[in-house]
């Protein structure tokens, strides 16, 4: 308990001083992660995962499942227009109904979730390699390399996003690949702040000093001593930016800027439910993906607090 | 006190001018220029270079950003390449949207989070804490896309208690302004909601642990003063900064809702700019967007200092 309250009065004392305003506030958003993350835990730590967990962890099974084997599973084309079965409610030839274009709903909606998987994991998994490294880095090293790094993240994380993500889109082109990358490079901040102080917490740890007094080069220690004690914070810490990011697709989605038309993902499926008054003529364009949506979003973010405070009852046990 | 607060408002400053910089770097350096958008099918090589000089947009880059901040200091942003409305007037037109949208989000959360996260911290992981923590993620995977759309199918199309889309001018009609505002405003609430909650129910839990409490508790005092008078005050500290953070991602992250809600408020307006690279616009709002940024965070370092008086020391 008396090591988790440093950790946030180091966040605010540290944070308010600094020589980047705002940065406070960063470092607090951090420090109250940490501080949530174990914030109670004392009281939570023998809670077992639950039904919930499990019932989070099949439901992201599925769609990861299902999204992986699409091609072979017995489904319509996608993007295949059946004019004979417009606005189609559910039923047998189309388990979830079709859209106002007679498309396969069910279909759309398993071949969406590749892009809405792959944004998500794939550019968090960018942010967390190259932000990840730089923060343990900046985090061992210390001084002004630590010092601009930080700065420089700060700088970035208080640009408005939306705008610079939008304008890269716009030109660079809206494939799979680009989008995933464009999205992955503003992760690295986020896991950058994130690896950083968690990395900090460890530098002076006796087990850091002791592998240092036994002769430990430092990459070793960066890497056998430190790097264990930070994945957990920065897969937890990962886990709900996966789940921003899969937001972010849905709302590029709106301004037309997610995967071009008509590769249907979440974001564009759940943008094309409320056009062209599909809301009141057929709600089930709306509904399925926006259903879908919600739940992976539930599954990501309660798997990630579980295992925040799975991964936390065994520091204590270190 | 007060040299706390000048010296966190001239770093404040310093970051919205870099801000401001970056953002007019960002839109002029991609490729891509206003002409497409201005001539439409009339785009020759010719056309675009005579074009190109008429806006002044041959000269250097930092020519043309040091032209553009001495007009803006002096209160002229200029106007759209497009519609040649002035850019002060769809700020003045659209920024009190987004402060009216994103102060009934807020007030909404507050109004929410709080008595919740008082209650329930009490006796965490009883049934009750059960419940609402749950809840919580539950609105976290309610983004304004996934639910303004529902918020619209129940209370527009259904219960015709709301109007699904448009709304009537504050000066016209106050009242009706605000119920119109009503469903747009619900739609940004829900995150704010869960981080609010989830942040100071922790914090309560921490803070019930503390001696002071134990003293107050052995002095008799009611559960309910020691909850609102003793508790509350020394957990705020996180909420506030996470709010500062919250209500800045908010002032240009309303544009989904604007969209949505075909509100021309200066969310959705950024993002037209920036795709159709109006450049005097994207900059003139977010020079607004950086500056309310800045006084956001000042009002907020103002109210560690009521909270805490001792983070003006050092």
């Amino acid at each position: 308990m008396a090591a988790e309250r440093n950790i946030r009065s180091a966040g605010v004392g540290g944070g308010l001083t600094n020589a980047f305003p705002g940065q406070a506030a960063a470092d607090e958003v951090l420090a109250a992660a940490q501080v949530e993350l174990v914030g109670g835990d004392d009281i939570l730590a023998k809670r077992p995962l639950g039904a919930l967990f499990w019932f989070a962890l099949v439901w992201v099974a599925l769609v990861a499942i299902l999204a992986i084997i699409a091609n072979w599973l017995p489904l319509p084309n996608p993007n295949h227009q059946n004019y004979a079965a417009i606005n189609a409610s559910p039923g047998i030839h189309h388990i979830l109904g079709t859209d106002d274009l007679g498309r396969d709903l069910l279909s759309r909606i398993i071949f969406g979730a590749r892009v809405s998987l792959v944004v998500g994991f794939a550019s968090v998994a960018i942010g967390i390699v190259i932000g990840g490294t730089l923060g343990l880095i900046s985090g061992f090293k210390g001084g002004r390399l630590d010092i601009a790094l930080n700065a420089g993240s700060f700088v970035i994380l208080a640009f408005p996003a939306i705008v610079a993500v939008i304008a890269i889109v716009a030109f660079w082109g809206q494939t799979l690949a680009k989008i995933t990358i464009i999205i992955g490079v503003g992760t690295i901040p986020i896991m950058f702040r994130v690896v950083r102080a968690s990395s900090l917490a460890f530098v002076n740890r006796d087990f850091v000093i002791a592998a240092r007094t036994l002769g430990a080069t430092s990459t070793r220690i960066v890497f056998r001593e430190i790097l264990p004690n930070v994945i957990p914070a920065a897969v937890s810490f990962g886990l709900i930016t996966v789940a921003g990011v899969i937001v972010l697709e849905g709302s590029l989605a709106f301004l037309g800027l997610s995967v071009a038309l008509p590769t249907p993902s979440w974001g564009n499926l759940i943008s094309e439910g409320t056009a062209n008054g599909n809301l009141s003529i057929n709600p089930y364009i709306l509904m399925w993906p926006a259903l879908a949506m919600f739940l992976l979003l539930l599954s990501i973010n309660l798997i990630g607090d579980r295992l925040r405070q799975r991964f936390d009852i065994r520091e204590g046990l270190l | 006190m007060l040299s706390y607060l000048l010296k966190r408002l001239a770093q404040l400053v310093v970051v919205a001018f870099i801000i401001s910089v970056l953002v007019f770097l960002l839109v002029h350096l991609l490729p891509g220029d206003p002409t497409v958008s201005i001539l439409g099918g009339n785009v020759t090589a010719a056309n675009r270079q005579i074009l190109l000089h008429e806006l002044g947009l041959n000269t250097p880059l930092y020519h043309q950003y040091w032209i553009w901040l001495i007009h803006a200091l002096h209160g002229n942003l200029g106007q759209s390449y497009l519609t040649h409305e002035t850019v002060g007037h769809v700020i003045a037109t659209g920024f009190p949207i987004d402060v009216e949208l994103i102060i009934i989000s807020q007030v909404v959360a507050f109004a929410v989070a709080i008595p919740v996260a008082l209650i329930t911290s009490r006796r965490p992981n009883r049934p009750l804490d059960n419940i609402a923590t749950t809840g919580t993620f539950g609105l976290l995977a309610l983004p304004p896309f996934l639910i303004a759309p529902i918020l619209v199918a129940i209370f527009a199309v259904g219960l015709h208690w709301f109007p699904a889309t448009g709304y009537v001018p504050f000066s016209q009609n106050p009242a009706s302004n605000l119920h119109d505002m009503i469903l747009p405003g619900l739609a940004l609430t829900a995150g704010s909601i869960a981080v609010y909650y989830r942040l100071l129910r922790s914090d309560l839990i921490m803070t019930l642990q503390e001696d002071f409490i134990t003293m107050a508790r052995s002095k008799g005092l009611s559960n309910r003063r020691i909850m609102m008078r003793q508790a509350f005050r020394p957990s705020t500290f996180s909420l506030l900064a996470v709010a500062g953070v919250n209500i800045g991602a908010l002032l240009a992250g309303t544009f989904i809702v604007e969209y949505l809600f075909a509100m021309d408020g200066l969310g959705y307006s950024i993002v037209q700019a920036v795709q159709q690279r109006d450049y005097l616009l994207v900059q003139g709002i977010a020079l607004v967007v950086a500056i309310a940024y800045v006084v956001l965070q000042f009002i907020i370092d103002f109210l560690f200092t009521v909270v805490d008086p001792r983070v003006t020391r050092e």
